[in-house]
């Protein structure tokens, strides 16, 4: 027996999966997974889709502007973030969309700590690192610039496999006094 | 292509002007390569790519600019990157790629 369009039942039933499996993936990308926020924390879960960035990206700098960091320095925290996901998407997950990622921003008294969790390839320490700026050419900015933008930067093997990837930054006292 | 971060290619004789919107993170950062260079591709006697339209740009996106920078100038076209927001100009700052592109406030200055 043919469908109208002339494709049998089990290619059709086939097609119908993938669009289910496109149309909840395309859900699953609109949003991140999974987001939670309390006065102190902030949780999210994306799967490593580039078009979750910009979601995440959002809340992340809502959530360090209400910790008290001015509008240049969330911008720098967004940017870290930012970059050690690129970096995640592309080095652990060799550009791979449906892989999970965890993040979770704490307020610890004004300290702002960042873990990434990953689950993919760990790139080795001596690997990680940033080139020479003098060096002009695409790509091997990312290290660098969350350095540049963060207090302290410290990547960890993860129990389980995969990387932790622990970023802090605090308020500066400026900060608190213009917030306060 | 409704993604596209190239909102506008405009010709100012043999000048061309690329008006670049959006965020520009890896989402986006391939798009925007190929488009630049296919722009690039047509010869022009100056390129300019406007960034008045751009809120935020990563690693990704300035690597696009570096690799269109690279091939612009092994084809002896001059590049110019203009009305950069203070978010993007900081990147370029951090990265110290402020002093390897050419950047101008206005899209008049970059054309004197």
């Amino acid at each position: 027996m043919e469908t109208m369009a002339g494709q049998p039942p089990q290619a059709l039933a086939e097609t119908e999966a993938k669009i289910k499996t496109a149309r909840e993936g395309k859900w699953k990308f609109m949003e991140p997974l999974m987001s939670e926020l309390t006065d102190q924390s902030l949780q999210i879960k994306i799967l490593s889709d580039p078009a979750a960035l910009g979601e995440v990206r959002r809340k992340v700098e809502l959530f360090a502007c209400r910790m008290g960091f001015d509008a240049d320095a969330a911008g720098k925290v967004t940017l870290a973030v930012d970059e050690a996901l690129t970096n995640i998407i592309r080095h652990a997950y060799g550009d791979r969309a449906d892989k999970p990622i965890e993040i979770e921003l704490i307020d610890r008294a004004g300290e702002l700590s960042i873990t990434l969790r990953d689950y993919g390839c760990v790139v080795p320490k001596e690997k990680i690192h940033s080139r020479e700026l003098d060096d002009v050419r695409p790509g091997g900015l990312g290290v660098y610039i969350i350095s540049e933008c963060m207090d302290c930067v410290e990547y960890q093997s993860a129990e389980g496999g995969g990387t932790l990837l622990v970023m802090k930054k605090r308020v500066t006292q400026r900060e608190e006094q213009n917030n306060g | 292509m409704d993604n596209s971060p190239v909102k506008n290619v405009r010709w100012r004789d043999k000048t061309a002007i690329v008006d670049v919107v959006g965020d520009i993170d890896l989402h986006h950062s391939t798009a925007l390569q190929t488009e630049l260079i296919d722009v690039l591709s047509e010869k022009p006697e100056l390129m300019i790519v406007n960034l008045v339209g751009v809120s935020y740009m990563d690693s990704s996106g300035v690597a696009s600019l570096v690799k269109l920078l690279s091939r612009s100038r092994r084809l002896e076209i001059p590049l110019k990157l203009v009305s950069l927001q203070d978010r993007v100009r900081s990147i370029f700052e951090i990265t110290r790629l402020d002093t390897v592109f050419q950047i101008f406030d206005t899209e008049e200055q970059a054309m004197e």
